[in-house]
This record gives structure tokens, C-alpha cells and sequence, in this order.
């Protein structure tokens, strides 16, 4: 079997690609997608950690459905928003959106 | 109470309620009946006290041989502890009741006095009502009973003063004059009050007559309390010393004399009532009341006091030489001779022999009273007469102003104490004790008498004589007999008083002192009076180069003099300079500068401090997040190290 | 029901009429009979209080005592009572909202809102007061704090919102140390004295360590220090008194300063003893130089109402200095300096807001021959002036001769030293009055315009005889005021002696 560390070196590099996406990407959309990025790292690591140590029970299982469902109702949340955004601004970057500071 | 005790409370009272009645209504009284309530006030009150000096005198006061203290009424107005309590009361003392009948014979013919000379003038009832409240002040000074009682009333008898200077009001001089003799004096009683504190402190009380008991029984724990010396005086002396002080400065002293000279920017007969009679001799009788423990236990006060009269005496004297402003010779001539009063007291000392300097001294202030007050009532009618102040508008008057003319000689030759007038005798008491305790001070008093006698008669020849008398001359007097009537009755008084036999009544222990006139050591003064009236003749009685010639001898010396000796100017230089600019305006740049300026830092503190955070609510939402994550992360480190 | 009460409903009613009225005249007309029956009940009171005293004895410290649990789990309760000193404070809070009020008649702009800012300041007098209990007294203390600013910032003139900023900052930062200072006496009451509690009564009674006394005494008079515009926390009261319209001004240099100083004798001195035997050495220091130190600061000034208020810091430097000195005549002393600076501030911001009305200019330079043309206001002017230089017959003579007297009963170089110092202030007093008189009062008519000013009208005048009587009753009768008060300062001094100090 493949390590388990294996598995949980590539759940990180997904969460640390999607932060620096977050970080470092200007377009709503695509920060939306590392947002998923995020989500699904988790997912990942609860899937791991279900079949590696727990193989019996099915809890990490449970909470990955949980949190593939909440990213969608997020995601559609985040797209409502995304698009009030663009009809106020005409834009989508988020360098544009500084307004509700000091 | 019998009839004097109800005498004395009303003596004291009608003034007051003259003012009151003056000071709330006068508007609306015609000039007319705002002068018939002051001056019949006054009237009354001098006749009252003429009823109580005859009692006190010869009836009730005298027991078992002195004259001892009655304490007419007595109640307590301020408890402050358990000791110290300023009580209000009346005490008739020979010294209270001899200042009564002198403040209220005096006030009463200024009251009537004014009826004429100041007819006419805007504000005429606020002037009788501030006349009141003056004469109500000096009548509660000298019957306290309570050393803070008698403060009370100086302050009043100062506030009085400064409104009756400051009475023409518009006048810048008037309103400096005003505001330097409150101020002097208020610097003077400074002193005052912190010798009353200190007395306080160590006889226990602030009765009078307690404080002179304990403080004159040798061996008192009282006394003790005074133990300590600095500069090798005792606390005493110097306790009695600030409180002189207080009397210095009331009473024109030197160095507190500056502001008696400017005084004179008040109405003549204010002039002639409280810079002549009345108030400025508040100092020596403060010292008179206290005398028993300046004699007993604290005698270089004492001394002090001798020595700082005759000074002033001399210099005020030579002032007055100079002077060419009729009110300023006669106001450098009240400084000196109430130096002559303050250094017959410093020259007294305790019992039957020595105690002449004391009885000297009052009988002095009585005469004096009398003369001065002339003396201003009648340059008062010859300013009205004239127009002018200055010596040199006047001239030839004798025919002009017949009855000013005679009265003011009488009380020239009165006050160079020429016989048989009132000033001989009194001035002789104080010349003969001086002569016994400090021969100094005697030389002093002898030439100052031989300047006195010069320069009132320089006065008189100068504005009576010196020109031949004007053709078409009217008398001037016949207008005014209101103003006429006081001044015959105070030279009648410059005549008589001398004749009373006054160490029977006042004296320093109450007994009876013969104040006997030796013939050998009398003339001596005379001669030098005479020579003084013979110079000022030779000098102004007309025409003459002599005066011209001796100035230019005496130029610096002469120019010392006319300018007053430059005190004035040293008291306007440490106003000016010191109080203000040495410490008022650094005062005034550290409250803004520092301690403003410290408030104002911090709140510019606290705006640049803001400045410099706002930045970080930048409204950039990836910069939130990544504070997030830093949160999120050190979250974890610490949870990871701690549980792992 | 306790009659205090009244005392806080005449008040409230007065709000609840102001905040309904419709005209002007009405308003005006309803804060001025609210306050004078606010006077008449207070007079009433203290009648009532020396009757029941005379039966009572000085068995109880306080009368009219009563409370209610406010918020028990922190033993706050409205607790209120009253002695002499609260009640001729009282007596002085209202005669001086009376005298505001007649002044203030004239107000044009936002009526509505002016009364009722006053009268919710007397309202926290009046409150602060009669309360027992610190938590309450602190309530009223910070219920000022606001209607300060809003009076000040709204209708003052000259920089009133810097004036209005750095006051009510100030203040606070004073009420911030009061916090502390109550709450560390709540909370070291319930650690050495067994329950802890806000009742100053109690409070009087637990006898804290000596280090925790000293740390609360310093940080309690420093609190109340700066309402009392202690040196070196002075500086909110010359912009403050003098950007403020006049009814504000007499307000807050006549009762918002005595607060502070009501704060000291009841809070910081009768709780704390020995904090105060050791440490009021500070004070007394801060004091005199705050004397001196006003007095020639009011020396350089060329507008009337900061002269004023420089001498309002150096006057209530007397205060302090009597509170300071800690024997029972300086105690007396210290309050009896509280009513009279009280009605004599009073009366002289209200002759300079008559005069400012008229000439619209403050400068002494600028005015001159006021007396000649507006004699009323001339001569209140003067009275005030007099009295504030100490001036026999007029309240100030009395107070400032027992802080004296008070004050030189302490023997030792540096007390005596302290009080020189005090008394030298007499005469730099004299000279900045008297110069004031000179120029602005007296002197002849400098700017044409003036000739045609007209005197005083009934409001003013009635507002000027008022604060005027009481001037003159207190320095001919003080009697009457030491009668009210020397059971209660000699009460206050009682815990020096039982103390041992």
C-alpha cells in the first residue's frame, strides 16, 4: 500500500497550492476554484485518514459528503455575490474592490 | 446696656447706615437730602462720642486711679478652633475714645465741608455714602476688641479709601493713584496678616487684650512659644515687626509711603479726612494698642519703629521742600509728622519715667488731627478759589480769602509748634522723651521741626503774600460758609487742644502723667521753628533771587528732592519688570507652552499613532486573508506543541 | 418616601417639561420655576435638617439616609443621605442654576436643547450630592460629563470645539482615575474588610493597610484633582470657561470645579486617613503653587473671562490646599472657599457675559468707562471683584481668613512656608482686580459705539442681586454657614484622630 504519508504530502500541496492561489490571483473565478482547491484538500486528508486508520467505520467518509455539499451552496453563494460585484464595478478583479477600508 | 454702651453701638452704626441708605437709594435723593442724611449721621455721631469722651473720662472709666477697659459688647462671629475666634465687640479704652471723638469732630466737618465744595459734582450721593462707609471702617477699627476684628475693619478703611481716590473716575491718574495705595497697603498688611498668625499661634488668642496679658507676664508659657531668634531677635519681635509693618504701610511709612503723595488725586476734603487724620495714623494706633507688649517683651521692635519714623520724618521733610503742588507738600508733610508719632512710640518704653514717648505720640495724633485736617479744608478753598494746585498760580490771596487766610496761619504756627498753639505742646512731649531715651532721634525731630516750620511757611508766604493783592479782588468766602464754618471751628481746636492736660487721661498704663513743660529744653525747638519761619520769609514772602540761588548750589541734592528720592520709579520698575516680566510672563509661556502644549502633544500623540495603524484596514480582502492564515497558523503551532 | 427624593424629581420634572413645550418663552419660563422651587425645597431641607439635627445629636453622620438595591450582585445600591456640607452645596448648586438661567434668557438658538442640557447638569449635582454610594456618585459625576461638551461645543464662542474637546477628554481622563480609585476601595474593602461594598459609611469604618492607602489617596485626589483644575491638570479650565456661553461658565467654574474638591473631603480624605497623613505633603505643594501660580498667570492675561478663569484655578487652589492640610479648621475652611468661590465665580462670569453681550469683545484693552455707561453691571463687576481679593464683608474674607488659620495650626517649616505662600497671593489678587477695574470698569468710554449700551435688564439684574446677597450674607453672617457644617468637618477629622494620626 502506498504510505499514508503519501497521500497526506499530496493533500497538503493541494491546500498550500490553493491558499497561494487565493493569495496571489486576481480574477474572483479563479479564486473561487482555490477556494475548492482548499475544500478538497481537506477531503482529502478525511478520506486518508478514514481508510488508513479507521478502516471499519465510515465517519471521514460522512464528513467529506458534508463538505462537498456546503462547497457547492458556498460556491453558489460566492457566485451571487461575484456577480452583483460585476454589475456595480464592471469588473471581476479584485484589485478593484478596496472600497470598505479606513 | 446702659446709655454709653447704647451710645457707642449707634456712635459706630450710623455711619453704616448711612451708607447703606446712600449706597441703595442715593439716585434717587435730591443732592440736598443725600448730604443732610450723610452729614447728620455724622453729626450725631460726633456728638455721641463727645457724650461717651465725657463719661468715659470723668466718670465711669476711671477706676481705682487708671483709666482701665470697658468692653461695651463682645460676640463671637467666627469660631475658627477651639482658641482662636474673631469676636466683634466695642471696648472703650482712652485710646479708642480719644480716636472716636477725632474721627467723628473731623469726618463731621468734612461732611459739611463738602455740602459746598462739591456741589454740582456728577455722582454726588455715591461720594457721601463712600464718605460713610469710610467714617463706619475707621470708628470699627479702633473700638475692636479682636486683633482680626481691627483686620476687618483696615481692610474696609483701605477698600473706602480706594473707591474715595479712585472717586473721580475717569482720570487715568486718578485711577493709578487708586489702584497703587490699595496695593501698597495690600503688600503692607500682608504683613499684617502674618503676624497675626504668628501671634496667634503663640499667645493661644485673638483677643487684644488676652494677647497683651499673656504676652507681657514675664516667664509666660506664652512667651515661651516664642523662644526662637533669627538674625538675633526673637520670634517675637519679629511677629511684632510684620505687624508693624501692616501699620507702616496704612500709616506711610518709609519704604510704603509712595502712595499717600498720589492719594491726593481724591476730592480735597477725602483728603483732608483720611490721608490727614484719620487713617493714615491706623498704623500708630495699632502700634499704640499693642504697645504693652512692644514695650515689655519685644523692645527692638521697638527700636526698629524709633528709628524707621525718624528716618521718614527727615525725608518726607526734606520732599517737601520741593514740592510745588500744594496737596503734595502737604501730603509729604503727613508722612512726617505721623513718623513723628511712630517714633515717639519707638523712643517709649514701659512705667512711669519712660512711658512719655506713648502719651507723646497720642497727643500728637489729636492735635495733628485737628491742624492737618485745616490745613487741606483750606488749600481746598483756595484750589477752588484758584483753579489750579500749583504754588505758582497762587500768590497774594490775603485779601481774596480772609478767613482761609487766618486759619491757615494758625495752623502753620500749630504744626511748627510755636506757643501757645496745639502743636507746641505735643510736639514738645515728643522732642522732651526723645531727648531722654535716644538723643539721635532727639536731633533728628529738632531739624525736621526747623524744615516743618520752613516749608509750611514757605506755603503760606507763597500763596498769601509774595504778590500785592489784586485791585479788583473779591471775596471769595462769602459764597461759601459751609465751607467756612470748619475751618474756623478746627483752628479754634489748633489753638485750645494743645491746652488740655492730656497725659491725665491717655497714657501707656492708664495713669495719670503729667507731661510737664521745662522751660530750658523748650527753647531750643522754638528757636529753630522761628528760624525756619524767618528763612521761608526772607525766601518767598516775595519776589526774591534767594530761592534760585540755592537750588543751583544744591542742584543734584535739589533734584533728588523734587524727584522724591526716585522711590516711585523703583516701585514702578519691580511692578513692571520684575512682577511682570520676570515672573508673570514666564508664567504665562510655561502654562501655554509646556503644560498646554503637553495636553495638545498627546492628543497630536494620539492622531499620529492612529495614522500610523489605519493602514493595516487597507480593504484589500487578500491582505485580511492572509492575516487570517497567519492567525489560523500560529493556532496550530501552538496547539501542535502543546498537545504533541 | 425620603424627602431627598424631591430634589431629583423637580429636576426630572423640569426635563420632562422642557422637552414638551413648544415656545421659547415657555421653556424659559418653566426652567426658571423649576429652579426656584428646586431652591425653595433645598432651603426647606436644610431647615428640616438643623431642626432634626438639634434633636438627633451627632449621633448619625448623615440624615435623610435610604437606599435601594441598584444591581445587587455588585453591591451597587442607590444608596443617598445628606449632611451639612452636601446640603450647603445643594443650596449653592441651586442659587447658581437660578442666577444661570436668569441670564440665560436671552438665548436664542436651540432653546430647547440649552435648557435642558442645564438642567441635566444640576440634575448630576444635585445627584452627586446626596449619593452615598460611590458607584452612584460616580454615575452623576460622568452624567455631566457630556452636556458639558454639547454646552460648550454648540453655543460657546471663540475656539469652542477645541475648548469642548479638551475639556470633556480631560475630565474623563479625571472620572478614568475616579474608577479606579473607587474600585480599588470596592475591591480592598471586600479583601481586608470582610465584604465588599461602595457605602462611603462603611467604607469609613474599614481600616485598609497603609500602602493600599496611600496608592488610592494619590490616585482619588488626582482624579478629583482635575475637576477641581489641579495643578498641573489645570489647562482644560481657561479654554473651557471661557469658550463657554455664561450660563455654562457660571455652572462649571461655580459647581462642576466643587464637585472635584466634594470629592476629595468625602471620597479621598475621610476614606483614606493614613494614605493622606503620609501623602498630602504632594498636594499641599501642587496646591500652593497653584495659587501663586494662577494668580500671576490671571497677572498676563488680556481677556476678562480667561482672567477669570485663572483666578478660578488659583481660588480653587485654596480648596485644595484646606482639604490638603488636614485640620478640621482647614476642612472648614476648604468648604466655605467652595460656596464662596461658587457664588463669586458666578457673579463675575455673569457681569462679563452682560458685558460681552453688549460690546462683543472680552479684551481689557478694548473696553473702559463701563462703569459710566452701564453702572449696574459696573458695580456687580466691582462687588465681584472685591470679594475675590478677600475684601472684608463679602464671602471671600471669611473662607480664605479659616483656610489660613486652618492651615498655619500645622507647625513645621514646610506647612508654614506653604501658607506664606498662600497668603502672599493676597496681594498679586489685588493687582490683577484692581487692573481689571482700572480698564475695563472704570476709565473713560474708549470706543464710541459703547454710548449707546443700555444697563442690565430684570433677568440679569435679578441674577446679580441674587449671587450678590448671598455674597454679602455669607461675609457678614458666616456663622450661619459654619453652623451647618462644623459637626460634619469636625466628623470628617474625627477619623485622623481615631486613626492615631
Amino acid at each position: 500500500m502506498i504510505p499514508l504519508s503519501h497521500i497526506l504530502i499530496v493533500s497538503s500541496a493541494l491546500f498550500f497550492l490553493g491558499v497561494y492561489g487565493f493569495f496571489a490571483r486576481r480574477n474572483l473565478i479563479t479564486i473561487l476554484m482555490s477556494v475548492e482547491l482548499i475544500l478538497n484538500s481537506a477531503n482529502i486528508n478525511f478520506i486518508a485518514f478514514n481508510k488508513y486508520l479507521y478502516p471499519d467505520k465510515l465517519d471521514g467518509v460522512f464528513f467529506t459528503l458534508f463538505i462537498i455539499t456546503i462547497a457547492a451552496a458556498e460556491v453558489s453563494l460566492a457566485l451571487a455575490i461575484i456577480i452583483n460585484l460585476y454589475r456595480r464595478y464592471n469588473t471581476i478583479d479584485i484589485e478593484d474592490t478596496k472600497e470598505m477600508k479606513f | 446696656m446702659d446709655s454709653y454702651g447704647i451710645s457707642s453701638l449707634a456712635l459706630v452704626l450710623l455711619p453704616l447706615l448711612s451708607f447703606i441708605i446712600l449706597a441703595v437709594a442715593g439716585k434717587h435723593f435730591s443732592p440736598k437730602i443725600s448730604a443732610l442724611i450723610g452729614t447728620s449721621s455724622i453729626v450725631i455721631s460726633a456728638l455721641l462720642a463727645f457724650y461717651i469722651a465725657g463719661g468715659y473720662f470723668f466718670e465711669f472709666g476711671n477706676i481705682s486711679g487708671a483709666f482701665t477697659k470697658q468692653i461695651i459688647m463682645q460676640f463671637n462671629w467666627l469660631q475658627f478652633t477651639n482658641d482662636l475666634s474673631i469676636n466683634l465687640g466695642i471696648v472703650l479704652d482712652p485710646l479708642s475714645v480719644m480716636m472716636l471723638v477725632v474721627i467723628t469732630t473731623i469726618s463731621a466737618m468734612v461732611h459739611i465741608y463738602s455740602i459746598n465744595y462739591m456741589q454740582g459734582e456728577e455722582y454726588f450721593e455715591r461720594y457721601y455714602s463712600y464718605l460713610s462707609l469710610f467714617t463706619f471702617s475707621m470708628l470699627g477699627l479702633v473700638v475692636s476688641v479682636n486683633i482680626f476684628q481691627m483686620y476687618i475693619f483696615w481692610e474696609l478703611v483701605g477698600a473706602s479709601s480706594f473707591l474715595l481716590i479712585g472717586f473721580y473716575f475717569t482720570k487715568p491718574s486718578a485711577i493709578a493713584a487708586a489702584k497703587k495705595a490699595f496695593i501698597v497697603t495690600r503688600f503692607a498688611d500682608l504683613g499684617f496678616l502674618i503676624g497675626i498668625l504668628m501671634l496667634s499661634a503663640g499667645a493661644k488668642s485673638l483677643d487684644f487684650f488676652t494677647i497683651i496679658e499673656r504676652l507681657t507676664t514675664p516667664g509666660s508659657a506664652y512667651l515661651a512659644n516664642f523662644s526662637g531668634s533669627f538674625i538675633g531677635m526673637s520670634a517675637l519681635s519679629w511677629t511684632l515687626l510684620l505687624v508693624f509693618i501692616g501699620g507702616a504701610g496704612k500709616s506711610a511709612m518709609f519704604p510704603f509711603h509712595i502712595w499717600l503723595p498720589d492719594a491726593m488725586e481724591g476730592p480735597t476734603p477725602v483728603s483732608a479726612l483720611i490721608h490727614a487724620a484719620t487713617m493714615v495714623v491706623a498704623g500708630v494706633f495699632l502700634v499704640g494698642r499693642l504697645f504693652p507688649v512692644f514695650a515689655i517683651s519685644a523692645p527692638d521692635a521697638l527700636m526698629i519703629i524709633g528709628y524707621t519714623g525718624a528716618f521718614t520724618a527727615l525725608f518726607a521733610a526734606i520732599i517737601a521742600c520741593t514740592q510745588t503742588d500744594i496737596k503734595r507738600v502737604l501730603a509729604y508733610s503727613t508722612i512726617s509728622q505721623i513718623a513723628y508719632m511712630m517714633f515717639a512710640l519707638g523712643v517709649a518704653g514701659w512705667g512711669a519715667d519712660k512711658s512719655e514717648g506713648f502719651t507723646a505720640s497720642m497727643f500728637h495724633l489729636f492735635t495733628h488731627a485737628f491742624f492737618k485736617a485745616l490745613l487741606f479744608l483750606g488749600a481746598g478753598a483756595i484750589i477752588h478759589a484758584v483753579g489750579s494746585n500749583e504754588l505758582k498760580n497762587m500768590g497774594g490771596l490775603r485779601k481774596s480769602l480772609p478767613i482761609t487766610h487766618i486759619t491757615f496761619l494758625i495752623a502753620c504756627l500749630a504744626i511748627s509748634s510755636i506757643p501757645p498753639f496745639a502743636g507746641f505742646f505735643s510736639k514738645e512731649a515728643i522732642l522732651s522723651s526723645a531727648m531722654h531715651s535716644n538723643p539721635m532721634i532727639y536731633y533728628v525731630g529738632l531739624f525736621t521741626g526747623g524744615l516743618t516750620a520752613f516749608y509750611m511757611f514757605r506755603l503760606y508766604f507763597r500763596i498769601f503774600w509774595f504778590k500785592k493783592p489784586e485791585v479788583h479782588a473779591h471775596n471769595h468766602e462769602v459764597h461759601t460758609w459751609f465751607m467756612n464754618v470748619p475751618l474756623i471751628l478746627l483752628a479754634i481746636g489748633s489753638v485750645v487742644a494743645g491746652l488740655i492736660p492730656f497725659g491725665h487721661f491717655v497714657s501707656a498704663n492708664g495713669e495719670p502723667l503729667e507731661l510737664s513743660i521745662h522751660l530750658g529744653s523748650v527753647v531750643l525747638p522754638v528757636l529753630v521753628a522761628l528760624t525756619g519761619i524767618a528763612t521761608a520769609y526772607l525766601y518767598f514772602a516775595r519776589e526774591s533771587f534767594r530761592p534760585e540761588q540755592s537750588v543751583a548750589r544744591f542742584r543734584l541734592f535739589y533734584n533728588w528732592a523734587i524727584n522724591k528720592f526716585y522711590i516711585d520709579e523703583i516701585y514702578l520698575f519691580i511692578t513692571k519688570k520684575v512682577l511682570f516680566n520676570l515672573i508673570g510672563r514666564p508664567i504665562a509661556w510655561v502654562d501655554k507652552e509646556i503644560i498646554n502644549g503637553a495636553i495638545n502633544g498627546t492628543a497630536r500623540l494620539s492622531m499620529k499613532t492612529s495614522e500610523m495603524i489605519k493602514p493595516v484596514q487597507s480593504g484589500r480582502t487578500q491582505t485580511y486573508a492572509m492575516f487570517f492564515m497567519g492567525g489560523a497558523l500560529v493556532l496550530a503551532a501552538i496547539l501542535i506543541f502543546k498537545f504533541v | 418616601m425620603n424627602v431627598l427624593y424631591i430634589l431629583l424629581i423637580i429636576p426630572i420634572l423640569s426635563l420632562l417639561g422642557v422637552l414638551v413645550a413648544k415656545k421659547d418663552r415657555a421653556i424659559k419660563i418653566l426652567s426658571l420655576a423649576g429652579s426656584i422651587l428646586q431652591l425653595l425645597a433645598a432651603t426647606g431641607i436644610t431647615v428640616y435638617y438643623v431642626c432634626l439635627r438639634g434633636d438627633v445629636g451627632s449621633s448619625a453622620s448623615m440624615l435623610f439616609e435610604s437606599s435601594f438595591d441598584w444591581f445587587a450582585p455588585l453591591n451597587i445600591a442607590f444608596s443617598i443621605g445628606v449632611d451639612g456640607i452636601s446640603l450647603i452645596m445643594i443650596l449653592l448648586t441651586a442659587l447658581v442654576v437660578i442666577a444661570g438661567i436668569l441670564v440665560s434668557w436671552k438665548i436664542e438658538k436651540q432653546t430647547k436643547e440649552f435648557f435642558f442640557l442645564i438642567i441635566l447638569l444640576s440634575l448630576s449635582a444635585y445627584g452627586f450630592f446626596i449619593s452615598t454610594n460611590l458607584f452612584v456618585l460616580f454615575f452623576f459625576l460622568e452624567l455631566a460629563v457630556v452636556p458639558k461638551y454639547l454646552l460648550i461645543g454648540i453655543w460657546g464662542s471663540g475656539k469652542k470645539e477645541y475648548s469642548a474637546m479638551k475639556l470633556a477628554l480631560m475630565l474623563m481622563f479625571g472620572s478614568a482615575l475616579v474608577f479606579l480609585g473607587i474600585s480599588g476601595l470596592y475591591y480592598m474593602a471586600g479583601e481586608y474588610g470582610g465584604h465588599a461594598t461602595w457605602n462611603i459609611q462603611e467604607l469609613a469604618k474599614i481600616s485598609l493597610p497603609v500602602h493600599v492607602q496611600e496608592i488610592l489617596y494619590v490616585i482619588l485626589f488626582t482624579g478629583f484633582g482635575v475637576f477641581t483644575a489641579m495643578f498641573p491638570f489645570h489647562t482644560w479650565a481657561p479654554d473651557g470657561h471661557s469658550s463657554a456661553p455664561t450660563a455654562a461658565s457660571m455652572f462649571l467654574a461655580g459647581i462642576s470645579m466643587k464637585l472635584g474638591g466634594y470629592g476629595i473631603l468625602r471620597v479621598a480624605t475621610y476614606l483614606l486617613p493614613a494614605g493622606a497623613q503620609n501623602l498630602s505633603w504632594i498636594f499641599i505643594i501642587l496646591a500652593s503653587v497653584a495659587i501663586m501660580y494662577g494668580a500671576f498667570a490671571t497677572l498676563m492675561q488680556k481677556d476678562l473671562k480667561y482672567m477669570n478663569a485663572y483666578s478660578s484655578v488659583s481660588h480653587c487652589g485654596f480648596i485644595i490646599l484646606g482639604v490638603a492640610m488636614l485640620t478640621k479648621a482647614a476642612f472648614t475652611g476648604a468648604v466655605m472657599q467652595m460656596v464662596s468661590h461658587g457664588v463669586m465665580t458666578a457673579l463675575f462670569f455673569a457681569s462679563i457675559g452682560m458685558i460681552y453681550d453688549r460690546t462683543h469683545t472680552r479684551e481689557v484693552d478694548k473696553l473702559g468707562g463701563i462703569l459710566k455707561q452701564t453702572p449696574f453691571i459696573g458695580t456687580a463687576f466691582i462687588i465681584a471683584g472685591l470679594c475675590s481679593l478677600g475684601l472684608p464683608g463679602f464671602s471671600g474674607f471669611v473662607s480664605e481668613m479659616t483656610i489660613f488659620v486652618g492651615s498655619w495650626e500645622r507647625t513645621g517649616l514646610f506647612y508654614r512656608i506653604a501658607t506664606i505662600l498662600a497668603t502672599a497671593s493676597i496681594v498679586v489678587t489685588a493687582v490683577y482686580i484692581l487692573r481689571a477695574i482700572g480698564f475695563a470698569i472704570w476709565g473713560s468710554i474708549k470706543n464710541k459705539e459703547y454710548l449707546l449700551l443700555k444697563d442690565a435688564t430684570w433677568s440679569e439684574r435679578g441674577a446679580a442681586i441674587l449671587l450678590i446677597a448671598a455674597i454679602i450674607i455669607i461675609g457678614v453672617a458666616p456663622f450661619l454657614v459654619t453652623i451647618l457644617i462644623d459637626a460634619d468637618t469636625s466628623n470628617i477629622y474625627r477619623q485622623f484622630l481615631l486613626n492615631n494620626i
